[in-house]
């Protein structure tokens, strides 16, 4: 408990020692704000349609498939733990696992959505 | 227990004695102690990257034949600190039409996502934050939020550079945390125990990069890609995005991702230290826990260094190859490394060190041999896209004349 209680005071203050500095920089820097200054940096030029552009596919796919993998290797976690205890069944079952996450990639590699176009 | 073993457990039982002479509740003296505990921690982690960005700077010219910052004060060790009040002081631009509290968010999450993780690695045997139980699935998910950080930022400047960024942080930051979280299954699969004190403590008999060298590469790999650093600093590529998700930032905001960036470079330094060259393990390291400080510090500089050198010599990676290297190599390599791993060492009877060594040794070896011949075999195979297929017009300067006298 008095673990968590330290986690969670150390978390506040990484969020908390930025936010101070930032604060305090703004009340000693200079606030001379004009429009030309103020207008989002394209090397010179001025920004021409939405600065929202539209995104390709690809990287949706990859998000896509980080997620699935990333899910389903925070299951091993409580494996690797429990591992000198287990038996050899509960390694290869564990194994087995791992095989069919493998076999996932393979999968989406020759649906071709790991290539970059 | 005199002040040279443990002087920060004397300082702690120091301030708990003197708040309850004020007549302080027990629960009250637990919170103050743990707040001033993480607050002076976070500090010193803070202000010790002034140091290091100096540290940086100068290794970086020297393996550029340059002689890097050395003005002000002994071979420039001032530097920063005048770069520090200059930047304290300096405007910081809001663009028109950035989506406000993202943008302002974003770069403390950057900095808390690197900072936060200094709360688990511990640097003597009694000298650690919290030895949470569950220490490496906190780095894991608290590791995450400096790419929050960075997303968010890409997102909120409204900026086509820093969206451009942004997209690039998802496909690439996001996609090598897939085989960083495969290899830090190792450390715990070996040890038994997700807290980092504990994976130290296991490692007494042998550290871990002798047991999973190959782990241990991957792991390297994929943190200094999670850093963005050189080679693989595409989410800020000066020459492709100008400065990718950090264009619209200036002055303190922009300064806050220098210093994630720089203090990421260090917290991978210490994590590697910590899970697989046995942390602060070191001749009479238990006894005198100040001791452990030293050695985990000196381990981490090797690592420290080894990424320094790789950001000096090697070029930037393009993006296709940087995608490929992840899905296709450290992914698949990652996967089945751990499976081996996990068979042969449950294979060979615990008692016998030196066998285990051997055979994982062996299995290493062979692992990377048989993914050198792949490598090699398919290298000449991936396809190129053609993008332009009629020549391009390109822009020839037009004769001007000279000679006469009316010519410019």
């Amino acid at each position: 408990m008095e673990d968590w209680l330290y986690i969670g005071l150390f978390v506040f203050i990484s969020i908390a020692l930025p936010a101070v500095a930032i604060f305090l920089a703004g009340l000693l820097s200079p606030k001379k704000p004009n429009p030309i200054k103020n207008t989002s940096y394209e090397c010179g030029i001025e920004t021409v349609g939405p600065s929202w552009v539209q995104f390709k596919a690809q990287y949706y796919v990859y998000a896509l498939v980080f997620l699935v993998f990333d899910v389903e290797t925070i299951f091993l976690y409580p494996w690797a733990v429990a591992y000198n205890q287990l038996t050899l069944f509960g390694v290869l079952e564990a194994v087995l696992f791992i095989l069919i996450l493998l076999s996932g990639l393979l999968y989406a590699w020759k649906k071709g959505a790991l290539e970059w176009m | 227990m005199s002040f040279w073993t443990d002087p920060i457990a004397i300082i702690e039982n120091l301030i708990s004695g003197w708040l309850a002479g004020l007549g302080m509740g027990e629960g009250w003296i637990t919170f103050i102690l743990a707040f001033l505990g993480a607050a002076v921690y976070a500090l010193v982690v803070m202000l010790f990257v002034v140091l290091l960005i100096w540290v940086e700077r100068k290794i970086l010219g020297r393996f550029q034949d340059r002689l890097g910052p050395n003005r002000i004060g002994p071979w420039g060790i001032f530097q920063t600190i005048a770069d520090m009040l200059k930047i304290f002081t300096k405007e910081y631009i809001t663009p028109n039409g950035v989506d406000k509290v993202p943008y302002n968010l974003a770069p403390m999450l950057a900095v808390a996502g690197v900072l936060a993780v200094w709360a688990v690695i511990p640097l003597g045997a009694t000298i650690f934050g919290a030895n949470l139980n569950v220490g490496v699935l906190y780095v894991v998910a608290i590791g995450a939020l400096g790419e929050l950080g960075i997303i968010l930022a890409g997102w909120s400047s409204r900026n086509k550079y820093a969206t451009l960024g942004g997209f690039r942080a998802v496909a690439l930051l996001v996609s090598y945390e897939v085989p960083l979280v495969v290899t830090l299954l190792i450390p715990v699969l070996f040890s038994g125990s997700m807290g980092m004190n504990d994976i130290v403590f296991a490692q007494k008999s042998m550290w871990y990069i002798v047991l999973a060298p190959v782990a241990a590469l991957i792991f390297l790999i994929t943190s200094i890609a999670e850093n963005g650093r050189a080679p693989f600093d595409l989410t800020e590529a000066d020459s492709e995005i100008v400065a990718g998700f950090n264009v619209e930032y200036s002055g303190l905001k922009f300064g806050m991702y220098y210093v994630a960036d720089f203090m990421h470079t260090f917290t991978i330094a210490f994590l590697f230290a910590t899970l697989w060259l046995g942390g602060w393990l070191g001749p009479w390291a238990e006894k005198y826990p100040m001791l452990g400080i030293f050695y985990t510090t000196f381990k981490a500089w090797f690592i420290y260094f080894t990424i320094l050198w790789l950001r000096g010599s090697l070029p930037r990676f393009r993006i296709d190859q940087m995608i490929n290297l992840n899905w296709k190599v450290l992914t698949p390599l990652a996967l089945v490394m751990l499976m081996l791993t996990a068979v042969v060492n449950h294979l060979i009877p615990a008692g016998m060190l030196v066998v285990r060594i051997l055979a994982l040794l062996a299995l290493n070896g062979a692992l990377l041999f048989v993914t050198g011949k792949l490598l090699d075999r398919f290298a000449g195979q991936t396809k190129r896209v053609v993008v332009a297929l009629e020549p391009r017009p390109v822009a020839r300067p037009e004769p001007v004349a000279t000679e006469s006298g009316t010519g410019v």
